[in-house]
């Protein structure tokens, strides 16, 4: 079963060909573009028949793994099932010219208006833009209106945002990308964010903190009116990453918990597959004082005439940020989703919460679990002090969940937790699922302690084995 | 053994001063924690730096570290053979200097002996 | 009302049981309780299947997609292969999560692998992404790296004024964050940008960006730009219409240093304007400045060929502050369309494609010009797009094509300001002679 699989590049046959167009049927003119103009050579591309390659595609999708082969636990990702009505339903607006004329594009806008409306309604904002196309590219935008709000009202000192050690990796990353300072503060000994360390971080040049809450940790905030009040008293904005919001929809708002402005992911909590990577889909949620900051285009209701506009005419706005509209055709899936749902998505959260309690307790007399109380819709834990005596470490443990038929859990993160191993089941696994993981985890823990060296040989049931990352970061090979 | 020629920070650097230029590397026990080495950006020598600047960053295959300068001033030498060799730092990381400043400014507090360096990484761990 | 959770409300109480808490509510007991959400949400009960696409089909009929189409602009109507949504559909690729777990994720790193190689040979660059989220966020992280290219010593940036306007405004977005000065070019009288403006203002410049074909569908001279800004030490980026390469010069060509673009017309719907994807090549010398991800060949445990994602430790989640990007996903899904519609199409598919999107746009524009109240405005030679300028109000004219079926040349005027004359046309292979003979009909009675 290990072996390399061709490249299409290796499966070229001169002469094959897998398109089909019309002859060309208006007259034929020569010399329309100059010879300086005209590339000396066609394009060194493979040449495949239709089926050749409609193989090539198939194969490769059988040497990968998604939500439909199996459970995916990993950790502030939240691989829950991408529902398969909400797949069919951006066909219908596939020829939908983005620079259509507005008569003519009233459903997409109300279909963009009513997700924002729903969206507001579940985290508690004023309005939403739809425009970021993935949660960092939303980060980057709130934490550019959150610049804007300071600048407009010329308070140009504040240039820092706080951001807990805890925190995503992408928090740093878009603040400095939003040309801000970073104060890292660290985590209280409960996983919390620490009073005194924010109270001794904010000043006149906090532009705002970043919170995911719950945290990477999978822990609520239980200081989030605190946290928010020192935050506002020192003249900051408050910052929600949305990573998490699976655990809480229905139940507590970002907005009522006091933040500002915040991200959402919509595929991770609102069902849209991830793809591999991508498309996603990062609505930016903001308080009514925000919402002239917005990026443009923003959408609303047409007062005078009825119907929905899009309106750009916003001198406070940050500007663009992304060609058009966002991703509408992920927009569109994650419609489909909340209009499944409705109210439903406080039962979503609230079995998201359950399953990983479930597993959590199942698991603690097996793994070192570092903040055992109830967590939220994931929990941290890692192996025991045993095991790594052993030698065995989270990445042997995630290999050999791989082994098993299981995506492992996201792995090394949070960075305050050593060896972290983060679950996070989402609602939509069946108590079964659970059941047949959990025996799986035990199995490697005993494994672990008894026959180390099996754990440290997986994967074996994989069409590769552990890959050499040095080598491929020393000496970069990054086409055929 | 931790050299006692030089000074050092908590952020796991050392400093060895000589002639007013600050030759600046990482320690023994940072090269371990990143693991395999295999990427080293440099600045330009004639760049400047000012105290607590990031002037260099040392990248193993899953994570990355800045190193942030204690002293401020000009680059006069960047070691040139990390570019080809990054693993140089693993091999022997108090022989293997990361970038040398003229040094105008030095931030003294930051600073620790040899001594209290071990004592340090003895606490962390 | 639904929440695809498949456990019963019996086997949640005994899970409820396992966990030691009597009620869902006890799971919440962290959250201050004056905070919780008592009301319950104002959304509505959750719908069936049935009632989804009802709801679904209510607003598809208020959008009208029959009209045929002669607006390009920055997204276009051309065929795509059946074979391409049939193979995304593969849910194994859509229902997976970026391949972090290089060894059940081997066709996900492999087909990224196969794009960063086809995007290498579209354009001729040593080293390519796996894709950012478009076109205008790809010209954003271009100006990013031309600033790290030079040393983030120089603060200014040239665009040419080209550049589809809407990639104008994200740029100057994200170059107000990092304090870059956006320095527009002007077009000259043929329709293409000044090059020697480009000489006057490149002083003191990262780099430039320059659209090819521009905006306004002009063949730009790649090679007297690249020039002009290598002869004052600044980076040359070129963002062209992947689907011209198939014609057109390509970016190795003209010594671009950083090739980018939108890769829409690559076999993705115009669905109303995303998602779509942007691609990223560059020259070896600026590997590690380029953002996002990228996927390496190597070997595995016992020597088999393999992929993995590589030089991660740039990334925004390792390196976080210090990263020069915080672009955690790529387009993944789009950027696999491009890759298949590539293959599809092989070397004479993409220059017949090309070929036809010129013959077409071109018999377009003898026929609309054939009257006296409407002129091509610029003479540059042009690709698949151009723009004529017309003695009556665009509008107007807009109005009465769409009551004959027609999505007619885009009324600069929406997107110009001041700009009264103009309209912004395209033909693509979808266009039928026919349709086009129609077409010129409809306009001729318009213009009148």
């Amino acid at each position: 079963m290990r072996e390399a699989y061709k490249l299409i590049f290796e499966r070229s046959i001169q002469g094959h060909k897998g398109y089909d167009l019309p002859a060309l049927d208006v007259p034929q003119m020569d010399k329309l573009i100059p010879d300086e103009y005209l590339a000396d050579a066609d394009l060194e591309l493979p040449e495949i028949a239709e089926i050749d390659l409609v193989r090539h595609y198939t194969n490769l999708s059988r040497r990968n793994f998604g939500v439909d082969n199996g459970f995916y636990p990993l950790g502030s990702c939240t691989m829950k099932y991408n529902p398969k009505i909400n797949e069919e339903m951006p066909a219908l607006f596939n020829n939908l010219h983005p620079y259509a004329d507005a008569d003519t594009v009233n459903g997409a806008l109300e279909l963009m208006l009513n997700v924002d409306k729903m969206l507001s309604e579940i985290t508690g904002m004023a309005k939403c833009t739809l425009s970021p196309a993935a949660g960092a590219h939303g980060e980057l935008t709130g934490l550019m209106i959150i610049r804007k709000y300071h600048e407009t009202r010329e308070d140009y000192d504040r240039k820092t945002i706080i951001v807990p050690d805890a925190a995503h990796g992408t928090n740093p990353a878009s603040a400095s990308m939003a040309g801000f300072k970073i104060k890292e503060i660290k985590s209280a000994p409960d996983g919390g964010v620490d009073l005194d360390a924010l109270r001794a971080a904010v000043g006149p040049d906090t532009a705002g903190l970043m919170l995911t809450n719950p945290s990477t940790l999978g822990l609520f905030e239980r200081n989030i009116k605190e946290v928010a009040q020192i935050v506002h008293d020192a003249g900051g904005l408050l910052y929600y990453d949305g990573a998490n919001l699976n655990a809480v929809m229905g139940v507590v708002r970002p907005g009522d918990m006091g933040f500002d402005v915040l991200h959402m992911n919509l595929h991770k909590t609102f069902s849209t597959p991830h793809g591999g990577g991508g498309p996603g889909s990062g609505p930016v949620a903001v308080k009514a004082e925000l919402i002239p900051y917005l990026p443009t285009p923003v959408v609303f209701e047409n007062e005078c005439c009825g119907g929905v506009k899009l309106d750009y005419d916003r001198p406070l706005s940050i500007g663009r940020v992304k060609n058009f509209y966002g991703n509408f055709g992920v927009i569109v899936k994650a419609y489909a989703y909340l209009l499944s749902l409705g109210r439903g998505v406080r039962e979503a959260s609230q079995n998201a919460v359950l399953n990983a309690n479930y597993i959590r307790v199942k698991l603690k007399d097996v793994y070192d679990i570092p903040y055992d109380r109830i967590c939220m819709h994931e929990f941290v834990c890692a192996p025991t002090k045993e095991m790594i005596e052993k030698g065995v470490v989270t990445n042997d443990i995630a290999k050999a969940l791989i082994d098993r038929g299981y995506h492992p859990p996201t792995v090394h993160f949070p960075l305050i937790v050593h060896e972290a191993i983060m679950i996070e089941p989402t609602e939509t696994e069946s108590r079964e699922t659970l059941d047949e993981f959990i025996q799986a985890m035990r199995d490697i823990a005993k494994d672990a302690i008894e026959n180390p060296d099996k754990v440290h040989a997986a994967p074996v049931t994989t069409p590769v084995g552990r890959p050499d990352d040095v080598g491929a970061a020393k000496n970069p090979i990054v086409k055929f | 053994m931790i050299p006692t020629d030089r000074k050092y920070t908590r952020e796991h650097e050392w400093i060895l001063i000589e002639d007013g230029i600050a030759k600046i590397g990482i320690t023994d026990h940072a090269q371990a924690e990143l693991g395999d080495i295999v990427y080293v950006e440099l600045p330009e020598v004639g760049d400047s730096f000012a105290c607590g600047d990031a002037i260099a960053t040392v990248e193993s295959v899953k994570a990355a570290s800045g190193i942030y300068t204690v002293v401020a001033g000009e680059v006069v030498e960047v070691n040139e053979e990390l570019a080809d060799a990054p693993e140089k730092i693993n091999e022997d990381a108090y022989e293997t200097f990361i970038v040398a400043v003229k040094v105008s400014e030095i931030t003294e507090s930051e600073l620790i002996s040899a001594e209290e360096y071990e004592d340090f990484i003895a606490q962390e761990a | 009302m639904k929440s695809y959770v498949p456990n019963t409300i019996s086997e949640r109480e005994e899970m409820l049981k396992v966990v030691g808490v009597n009620t869902m509510d006890d799971l919440f007991s962290d959250v201050p309780e004056d905070m919780r959400l008592k009301a319950g949400l104002a959304l509505h009960d959750g719908m069936s299947e049935i009632e989804v696409r009802r709801e679904f089909l209510r607003l598809a009929k208020m959008n009208n997609t029959d009209l045929h189409i002669f607006r390009g602009a920055g997204s276009y109507n051309h065929y795509i292969p059946s074979c391409i949504p049939q193979l995304l559909s593969r849910s194994e690729f859509y229902t997976a999560y970026t391949p972090y777990q290089a060894e059940m994720s081997q066709g996900m790193l492999q087909s990224i692998f196969e794009y960063q190689t086809f995007i290498c040979r579209l354009t001729g660059m040593d080293v390519s992404n796996a894709s950012v989220y478009d076109g205008a966020t790809a010209a954003a992280e271009a100006v990013s790296m031309m600033f790290q290219i030079g040393r983030k010593k120089k603060k200014k940036v040239l665009l040419s004024g080209g550049l589809h306007h809407e990639i104008i405004e994200a740029v100057k977005t994200y170059a107000h964050c990092l304090d870059i000065e956006v320095v527009i070019v002007p077009l000259n009288e043929k329709g293409t940008t000044d090059v020697e403006k480009i000489s006057e203002l490149a002083d003191g410049a990262s780099g430039i960006i320059v659209q090819n074909p521009n905006f306004y569908g002009c063949i730009e001279d790649m090679q007297a730009a690249s020039d002009a800004i290598h002869a004052q030490g600044g980076i040359f980026t070129a963002y062209v219409n992947p689907m011209s390469l198939g014609a057109l010069k390509r970016p190795c060509d003209y010594n671009a240093d950083i090739a980018i673009g939108d890769a829409q017309p690559l076999g993705m719907p115009m669905s109303f304007g995303g998602p779509y994807a942007g691609f990223m090549a560059c020259k070896k010398d600026y590997t590690r400045m380029i953002p996002g991800r990228i996927t390496g060949e190597t070997r595995d445990s016992e020597g088999n060929r393999a992929y993995v994602l590589t030089l991660q430790a740039r990334e925004q989640h390792i390196k976080r502050q210090l990263a020069s990007s915080n672009i955690c996903s790529n387009q993944m899904l789009c950027a696999i369309t491009a890759s298949i519609y590539l293959a599809c199409m092989g070397p004479v598919g993409m220059r017949e494609v090309a070929m036809q999107n010129i013959q077409k746009a071109h018999y377009l524009a003898d026929g609309l010009t054939q009257n006296k109240h409407a002129k091509l405005r610029y003479n540059a030679p042009f690709y698949n797009e151009f723009v004529i300028d017309t003695d009556k109000n665009p509008e107007v004219i807009n109005a009465v094509l769409k009551s004959k079926g027609f999505m007619g040349g885009l009324p600069l005027g929406r997107v110009i300001p001041g700009d009264k004359t103009g309209m912004l046309w395209c033909a693509t292979e979808m266009n039928s002679r026919e349709e086009i003979d129609a077409l010129i009909c409809a306009f001729e009675e318009a213009v009148k």
